[in-house]
């Protein structure tokens, strides 16, 4: 097995030092992909680009896709879509949904115990200041009761795999996490486009996130009566995720709605529709909560519904996700997390946070000042406003600067080593190579906590870059859990 | 049962509607250039500028109307809020908004054919390419209905859609009797003429109801009888009666499945205007003054959509402050 060679397509691909998603590294080579790096390597590099232009050219047509508005025209876009797909073994997926559930459980606990008890504040594990000033804490939800104690209905992990070949997690998502649409979209375009590439490769579905997230987001409504009607609340057209909305409501089988299409009376919530006011039980909303409710937050906001955290905290209304989640995936709090599984579960966490130096521990302060020029710091809460430093590309001036700043507020930073991403095989112009890929695994919570297998493989386009964002030349992958 | 959501009804009914006037558009305009001629033999495009009463409008733009700026201002002219051009794009916003409802493949199209419009350039509205052009509208806005009737689920928002296809289509036929009667009438030597018949031609073929109207007046040709086939005959899919008679069953049959039998007022209204248009004739409808007839059809399908907006639509646009009646009151 060890012994097989690309003869084709493949022939040449380096990874460049970094470990390879199809390949692993030449120590220990992947095994589990053997059979699909034969075909890739049997497909011919303008086939290969055939498929690929079809593929996209079906997404834009589908409409697969986020819009820009300009002031005369609307642009559509597609997320970039590579053909080559990632491929994590079960084993692999094993360690990476063990680790999201605890996490995720974690978080929910914590996030509980901020809104009622604090004694994670009061045993000192978390500083006061850190969650009860950030600008994500929501006094409205003090001492309100979220059915099963769960706040984070639908959480995206951010998981990189280091150059160890260990996955690693780099931030979480649990406010209104997206991409999951494309996790399904790809996977769809994969079966139409490679109908050989998987052919007799056992390839876990993807294909009924909604249905689940529907039923979890149904069990959570339990308390308000016995059919309850579950909606998806957008804020419309314009909203760069409106697709995902579209998608995620059709896959569910609910109403897509926007503000103006809710109402609240008498402390419930209600849909405007041909036949008068009809009820609503769950919002999946899709919406922060600053704009959620102009009355109990932001007063500006035309997207949200008026009252609507009265309804809600009235009993009348489940929202997923809960209202406050936000401290729970605060950079700040970020670096706490595995104390924080520690506190609640008394586990080690199974996917380890990168490595992270806290600032306002003398301990990271003095390491972060003396190894500023290998690290990234970032800014945590609302509190930062100056920008990331990233010390390998920062010039000595920068770096004294910095060092000024970090001194005169500590608490304000982390830092971080650089992150070598983890490669997979690439479509570029210039034939097969390297490109850095991230990957949100999507965790969806009602009584108990599922993963769907895979998650969103986010791809680094430009040569080096180590940005996966869409925004900043990222494209996306289909992402293979083998049974 | 859940009912759709009044902004998604409202969408739908004018999604709908915007698709058949493009439709309508690209008819007139193939139509005008092909048939219609003055008597000196020049092309009377300041007809359809009267047709839609677009003449002021048209003037803003500061352009003479040439074929040119004639056929740009309903075909492209982003400006113009009924240009081919504009409705398409508002239809596809609204189908945009309306993707949780309506099928990928009614998206695709819609989406598909709004981008190739976007694309087209001067030389695509070239005379030479006018007929091509209009063909192509035309059938693309027919694929609409038929991806609709093919794949739409019949809930509400089929209702909505045909009831909206049906009352454009009503109004848009009134505007093409009106300004063809209308045009023909100053010259009463006229009457009868080559260029008169030449004239009525135009208006059935625009229509798409020459051969249907040989058929049924194999014999003569008077504006009369044409005025019978276009406005009255129930027959004819694009007949004013034809098309209130399928926006009445519709409504008719939405109000009985979807239970909104308590709304009556555009069902009332929608049944007298079909009862009307079965009673009367072309004669009647000549002698008591064409044009005045034809605006009362106007003024009467506008109030059903009126009604129709006041007792489906109007949730979308009330504050959400003031107390409610007891008609829309929580079930």
């Amino acid at each position: 097995m060890t012994d097989w060679q690309p003869g084709g397509l493949l022939e040449g691909y380096g990874a460049g030092g970094f470990y390879c998603e199809l390949c692993g590294t030449a120590k220990r080579p992947a095994l589990h992909t053997q059979t699909v790096r034969e075909r890739i390597d049997g497909l011919s590099l303008a086939e290969l680009r055939r498929r690929a232009q079809a593929a996209e050219r079906e997404l834009f047509n589908l409409g697969v896709t986020f819009t820009v508005y300009t002031s005369r025209e609307q642009i559509d876009r597609i997320l970039p879509f590579d053909v080559i797909p990632r491929v994590l073994s079960a084993a692999e997926w094993d360690t990476i949904e063990r680790g999201v559930v605890q996490r995720v459980t974690a978080l929910n606990r914590f996030i509980a115990d901020v809104y009622h008890e604090q004694r994670i504040l009061r045993d000192g594990i978390v500083p006061t200041e850190l969650v009860l000033g950030n600008a994500n804490f929501r006094p409205q939800m003090q001492g309100l009761k979220v059915p099963f104690g769960n706040y984070v209905n639908i959480c995206g992990v951010d998981i990189v795999r280091g150059g160890d070949g260990r996955f690693y997690v780099l931030e979480d998502n649990a406010r209104t996490p997206s991409g999951v649409s494309y996790v399904v979209e790809n996977r769809h375009l994969t079966q139409r486009a490679f109908p050989d590439l998987m052919r007799n490769i056992g390839v876990r579905s993807v294909s009924n996130y909604g249905q689940r997230l529907v039923g979890q987001l149904t069990e959570l409504a339990a308390g308000t009566g016995r059919d309850p009607s579950v909606v998806l609340l957008s804020p419309g057209v314009y909203n760069s995720a409106y697709f995902e909305h579209v998608f995620l409501a059709r896959e569910m089988g609910v109403p897509l709605v926007e503000g103006r299409d809710l109402i609240v009376r008498d402390d419930r919530v209600f849909m405007k529709t041909t036949g008068g006011l009809q009820p609503v039980n769950v919002i999946y909303r899709r919406i922060d909560d600053d704009f959620l409710d102009p009355e109990a937050f932001n007063p500006k906001s035309m997207l949200g519904v008026r009252g609507l955290m009265r309804a809600y905290r009235a009993g009348n209304v489940v929202l997923a996700n809960a209202v406050g989640t936000g401290i729970a995936d605060d950079k700040a709090v970020y670096a706490y997390v595995p104390r924080i599984i520690r506190y609640y579960l008394d586990e080690d966490a199974i996917l380890p946070n990168v490595e992270t130096h806290i600032c306002r521990e003398r301990e990271g302060l003095e390491y972060t000042l003396a190894n500023l020029e290998r690290l990234v710091v970032k800014p945590v809460g609302e509190s930062g406003g100056y920008g990331i430093l990233i010390g390998p590309h920062a010039s000595r001036k920068a770096l004294a600067e910095f060092r000024r700043r970090l001194r005169a507020a500590p608490a304000n930073y982390i830092s971080q080593p650089v992150v070598q991403l983890s490669v997979c095989p690439t479509v570029t112009r210039s034939g097969i190579e390297p490109r850095h890929v991230d990957l949100r695994p999507f965790a969806v919570t009602g009584r108990s906590t599922w993963v769907l297998p895979g998650g969103l493989t986010r791809v680094a386009l430009r040569k080096g870059s180590l940005i996966v964002n869409s925004s900043q030349g990222g494209g996306s992958k289909d992402t293979w859990v083998l049974e | 049962m859940n009912n759709l959501l009044s902004r998604h009804a409202e969408s739908i009914f004018w999604l709908a509607r915007q698709v058949e006037r493009s439709n309508s558009t690209a008819r007139i305009l193939d139509v005008n250039e092909t048939f219609s001629r003055n008597a000196r033999g020049e092309h009377d495009w300041e007809s359809v500028l009267r047709l839609y009463g677009d003449e002021q409008n048209f003037r803003a733009t500061g352009r003479r109307p040439t074929a040119d700026a004639v056929l740009h201002f309903y075909i492209l002219d982003g400006d113009n809020p009924n240009s081919v051009l504009s409705s398409i794009r508002m239809a596809r916003e609204n189908a945009r908004a309306l993707r949780p409802l309506i099928s990928t493949e009614m998206w695709v199209q819609l989406n598909g054919f709004h981008n190739r419009l976007s694309r087209l350039r001067k030389s695509d509205l070239k005379i030479e390419n006018l007929n091509r052009l209009c063909s192509y509208i035309k059938e693309s806005c027919q694929t609409h209905s038929g991806i609709t009737a093919e794949t739409l689920y019949r809930d509400e928002s089929w209702y909505f859609h045909q009831i909206g296809r049906a009352l454009e289509r009503a109004d848009q036929t009134t505007r093409l009797v009106d300004v063809k009667y209308q045009v023909l009438l100053p010259q009463p030597s006229d009457v009868g003429s080559a260029i008169d018949e030449a004239q009525w031609n135009t208006v059935l073929r625009s229509a798409a109801g020459f051969h249907a109207f040989r058929r049924v007046n194999p014999q003569s040709m008077s504006p009369a009888k044409v005025v019978d086939f276009i406005v009255f005959d129930k027959r004819f899919p694009r007949s004013v009666a034809a098309s209130v008679l399928v926006a009445n069953e519709h409504l008719h049959e939405l109000r009985l499945k979807h239970g909104h039998t308590a709304k009556r007022t555009a069902s009332n209204l929608l049944r007298r205007l079909a009862a009307s248009l079965a009673e009367e004739s072309a004669d009647d409808l000549i002698t008591r003054g064409l044009h005045e007839g034809l605006d009362e059809i106007q003024a009467q399908l506008a109030a059903v959509t009126d009604a129709l907006g006041r007792e489906f639509f109007l949730l979308t646009e009330v504050d959400d402050a003031p107390p409610r009646e007891a008609t829309e009151a929580p079930a």
